[in-house]
């Protein structure tokens, strides 16, 4: 009778527990999964771009606030940085959050281009984050991040 | 696509030796991104895009981009230079299928 009892009390510790693992990890999947976009967005950016601290500032991205078209979305680029043969601007990137490859183009420079601009037109499949980053050849990054609204999206028919 | 390939570059005409240029280029491309199907068949439309973009002045690189399938079909580009003497600018367009797209420019400094 007490040995019933004793098992009984076993699995239900078991079930118990079992259970509070099952929460436990769900709550620990749960959350990577809520922001996993915008995380995969910044591990690629550190994978094309190198990572380190960044800084939100001497980029300008030049883009329609509401793009009407998402087949073609004119992006400038402008980074504010001297082009000196020894401090330059080495790459600048454009990333598009919410597509399916968030990559859409990275431009390397020398310190021969003179100014740190470029311009593009851009595929984007529903309104977005729009990131561009800077970096120069000592390895410090600059970013902008602009918000495009589409109207019509330019992926898939 | 007809005319795939054929491009367009711009460089300012009057150019003083150490003046930083802008260039701008067009390139006749479809840069498919491999995810969109065709309406009527259901099958995927095979990815067919420019992944490499390289501009050389007088043999010597000043511009390199690598571009995803999200660059738009006929894909624009602008960027610039800094002109000492002049030359020829040339640009030569990649894609994915192997093809190659070259342009060039002279760009004649006063």
């Amino acid at each position: 009778m007490s040995k019933q009892w004793i098992e009984k009390a076993i699995s239900r510790r078991g079930l118990f527990k079992s259970l509070g693992v099952i929460t436990a990890s769900a709550a620990v999947l749960g959350i990577p999964q809520k922001g996993r976009a915008g995380d995969d967005v910044d591990a690629l950016v550190a994978k094309t771009m190198g990572s380190g601290p960044m800084e939100e500032k001497r980029v300008t991205i030049e883009a329609p606030i509401i793009a009407e078209n998402g087949k073609v979305v004119p992006i400038k680029v402008m980074v504010d940085h001297p082009m000196d043969a020894d401090n330059f601007i080495q790459s600048i990137a454009i990333f598009v959050d919410k597509n399916p490859i968030p990559m859409a183009a990275k431009f390397n420079l020398t310190a021969n281009s003179g100014k740190a601009q470029v311009a593009a037109r851009i595929k984007m499949g529903k309104t977005s984050k729009v990131r561009a980053i800077a970096r120069t050849n000592t390895g410090k990054l600059y970013a902008a991040i602009n918000e495009i609204k589409v109207t019509i999206g330019g992926c898939g028919g | 696509m007809a005319n795939i390939g054929k491009s367009k570059i711009r460089v300012p005409r009057k150019v003083k030796a150490g003046d930083v240029v802008e260039i701008k280029a067009l390139v006749r491309h479809p840069m498919e991104t491999g995810l969109r199907k065709n309406k009527k068949t259901g099958k995927k439309i095979p990815a067919h895009y420019i992944n490499m973009v390289t501009a050389t002045f007088n043999g010597a690189t000043v511009m390199e981009a690598e571009w995803g399938a999200a660059v738009s079909a006929d894909p624009y580009i602008s960027f610039f230079l800094k002109v000492d003497k002049a030359g020829t600018l040339k640009i030569v367009w990649k894609d994915n299928k192997g093809g190659e797209f070259v342009g060039t420019k002279m760009i004649n400094v006063q």
